[in-house]
């Protein structure tokens, strides 16, 4: 079986963002840019699978500014096989949609005939939450979200999902789109071999164009601003001073 | 312009506090109908048709909707579309497993976590974990939203709505349900509850978590807990307030034991008044913390306990 594992280029997430003073976004020039920590965490499972014995291809691909080589590079670094990359932006700052991302993906889909997908349950700039299932539906397959356990068996999967009440544990028709969450593993660091190995490893260029998708987005940014900060509080020297404020405001 | 609302319905019950939080943004976008769907569905749709704002209710009951699996509920919702230019829900960890395929489904993009409605096309959401807040206007011709419940108030009750019942779509028989593991709990729902008392990695370990419960008994509070207390076992995964957790806005959060990342305030920096007890007078925690005590947990949370009476 071939995996597919969609991989991100974000801020990372040490890096605290910045709002441009003109409001049009946020700066990314000149900071820190990482794979999407989920990312790490689905091709680590992807290369766990391998492992296992139950897959024998991870290609991983990533759909964005040119950078995001350096993303896919870490992908190989840490096990993948092989690497697309699909140049659909110019600019860092321009992100392409979900909806986008999915069209695109689903293109992929169709030529490398993937049995599983292994996305992250969202991308920690935009915090959309939406690829992977928008992906799900342009390919009719079905869906495990959020998962924190994932058990691929034949032509079924049972993922156990991460959910508002506790968890939740369902089986999916293979092949599917599985999106991953934090409790999932414990993405792996890259050896120094093999860092030096993955640059040898082969990376395609596409276009997003070569796919045929549009990737005009729908949402147009009309402002990013700061949110508004809180107004300091007080160190309290006591729990009884503590107790006293908290009556005093009616908190308790 | 109408708007369709996909109630929260979880084992045949209605989530009244989210649902209701949604009817309130959903009335700024206009005629608002609510889709009760479920393996039994009618009770919660009867409960939803008092809701304040909802002008009619939908309800669909069918074994393939009764877990929330999304490939069938989202091709109910899909073939509903026609009648609405809106289709939203709460942002919960259900409609964020459904909204995305329906809206992929209409070829439109989906808004997530919504935080306000500027007018019909226009929303604003918080990205990057909430250092930054953006206003986006959709040129697409159906609007597929989910709203950030912790910044809306519910609507009132009142509401004498319309219920209809309809079919559901072919179920496409592409996933099944097989358990859900839901811890029973008579303290209030975290992201509903008005005081919500968490813990941290400082806690240190699962047994140690019960004073943070016991706190939170004490206050009739919520407990919450920071993505390190879930990942070492101290607390189960439903607790977890934060960017990848759940948002909270309570009238007061407690954080024991918390260092403060932008992770974790993302999901806690609005509520109205923030306590931290930290042992660390550094910790990022109180930058956000109207009240910081500079103590140790396992010497404050008991005294407080005590001079709580
Ligand atoms: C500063 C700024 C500028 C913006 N500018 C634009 C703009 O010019 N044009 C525009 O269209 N939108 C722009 N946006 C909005 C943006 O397109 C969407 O809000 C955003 O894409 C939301 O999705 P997400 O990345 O959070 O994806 P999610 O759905 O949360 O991502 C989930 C998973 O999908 C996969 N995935 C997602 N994206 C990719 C990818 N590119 N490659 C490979 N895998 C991926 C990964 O596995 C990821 O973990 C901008 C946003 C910001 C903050
Ligand atoms: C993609 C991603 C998503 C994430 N999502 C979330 C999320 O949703 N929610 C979340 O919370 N985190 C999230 N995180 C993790 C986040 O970055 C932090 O690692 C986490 O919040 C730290 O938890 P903590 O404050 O409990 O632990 P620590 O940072 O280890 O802090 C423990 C604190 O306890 C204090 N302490 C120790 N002993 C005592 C004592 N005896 N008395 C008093 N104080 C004591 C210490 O001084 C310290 O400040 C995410 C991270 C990533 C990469």
């Amino acid at each position: 079986m071939k995996v597919l594992v969609p991989v991100k280029r974000v801020i990372d997430y040490n890096v605290k963002v910045r709002v441009k003073a003109d409001g049009s976004g946020v700066d990314l020039a000149n900071v820190k840019m990482s794979m999407n920590p989920f990312d790490e965490i689905a091709v680590e499972q992807a290369i766990r699978l391998k492992e296992a014995g139950k897959a024998d291809e991870i290609v991983v691909v990533s759909i964005g500014v040119k950078q995001s080589q350096e993303t896919l590079r870490t992908a190989l670094a840490m096990g993948a096989d092989r690497a697309i990359l699909v140049n659909a932006a110019d600019d860092v700052h321009t992100d392409i949609e979900p909806l986008a991302v999915a069209k695109i993906l689903a293109k992929v889909v169709e030529e490398e005939q993937p049995g599983l997908v292994l996305a992250g349950k969202q991308a920690i700039d935009n915090d959309m939450n939406a690829t992977g299932q928008m992906l799900s539906a342009l390919l009719g397959w079905s869906q495990g979200t959020f998962a924190s356990e994932l058990d691929v068996d034949g032509d079924k999967a049972v993922v156990t999902r991460e959910v508002d009440g506790g968890l939740q544990t369902i089986k999916v028709n293979m092949p599917t789109i599985v999106t991953v969450d934090l409790r999932l593993n414990e993405p792996r660091y890259a050896s120094l071999p093999n860092i030096m190995k993955a640059k040898k490893k082969p990376l395609d260029e596409k276009t997003a164009a070569d796919y045929g998708v549009d990737v005009t987005p729908r949402l147009e940014i009309v402002s990013t601003t700061e949110p508004e900060a809180r107004a300091a509080g007080i160190i309290v020297g006591s729990v009884d001073e503590l107790v006293g404020k908290l009556k005093e405001a009616g908190a308790v | 312009m109408a708007v369709l609302l996909l109630a929260e319905v979880t084992d045949g019950a209605l989530a009244l506090d989210a649902t209701a939080k949604a009817v309130t943004a959903a009335t700024k976008l206009g005629d608002v109908t609510v889709l009760a769907a479920g393996a039994s569905a009618a009770d919660a749709g009867a409960e939803a048709a008092k809701i304040a704002g909802v002008s009619k209710v939908l309800v669909a009951e069918d074994a393939s909707l009764g877990h929330r699996l999304a490939e069938p509920t989202a091709a109910l919702i899909a073939g509903l579309a026609s009648d609405y230019e809106h289709i939203v829900a709460p942002a919960t960890t259900d409609a964020k497993n459904v909204l995305p395929r329906v809206a992929a489904l209409l070829d439109v993009m989906v808004i997530s976590d919504v935080s306000a409605v500027v007018d019909g096309n226009t929303f604003e959401r918080p990205i990057y974990a909430g250092n930054a807040i953006q206003t986006v206007k959709s040129s697409d011709a159906k609007k597929v939203v989910s709203f950030r419940t912790a910044t809306f108030d519910a609507a009132g009750d009142g509401g004498s709505a319309s219920v209809e019942t309809i079919s559901a779509a072919d179920n496409p028989a592409l996933s099944e349900w097989i358990e859900d593991k839901v811890a029973e709990s008579d303290r209030p729902e975290l992201t509903s509850a008005g005081v919500v008392v968490s813990g941290g990695r400082g806690v240190g370990s699962e047994d140690d978590f019960k004073l943070i419960e016991n706190l939170a008994d004490k206050l009739g509070a919520a407990v919450g807990a920071s993505r390190a207390a879930v990942d070492s076992g101290y607390a189960p995964n439903d607790w977890q307030v934060g960017q990848t957790g759940k948002v909270v806005a309570p009238e007061l959060y407690v954080a024991v034991g918390i260092s403060g990342a932008i992770q974790h305030l993302a999901g806690m920096k609005d509520s109205k008044i923030i306590v931290a007890i930290n042992k660390d007078e550094e910790a990022p925690i109180f930058q956000v913390a109207d009240y910081g005590l500079v103590a140790d947990l396992f010497e404050a949370v008991p005294e407080l306990m005590e001079k709580l009476g």
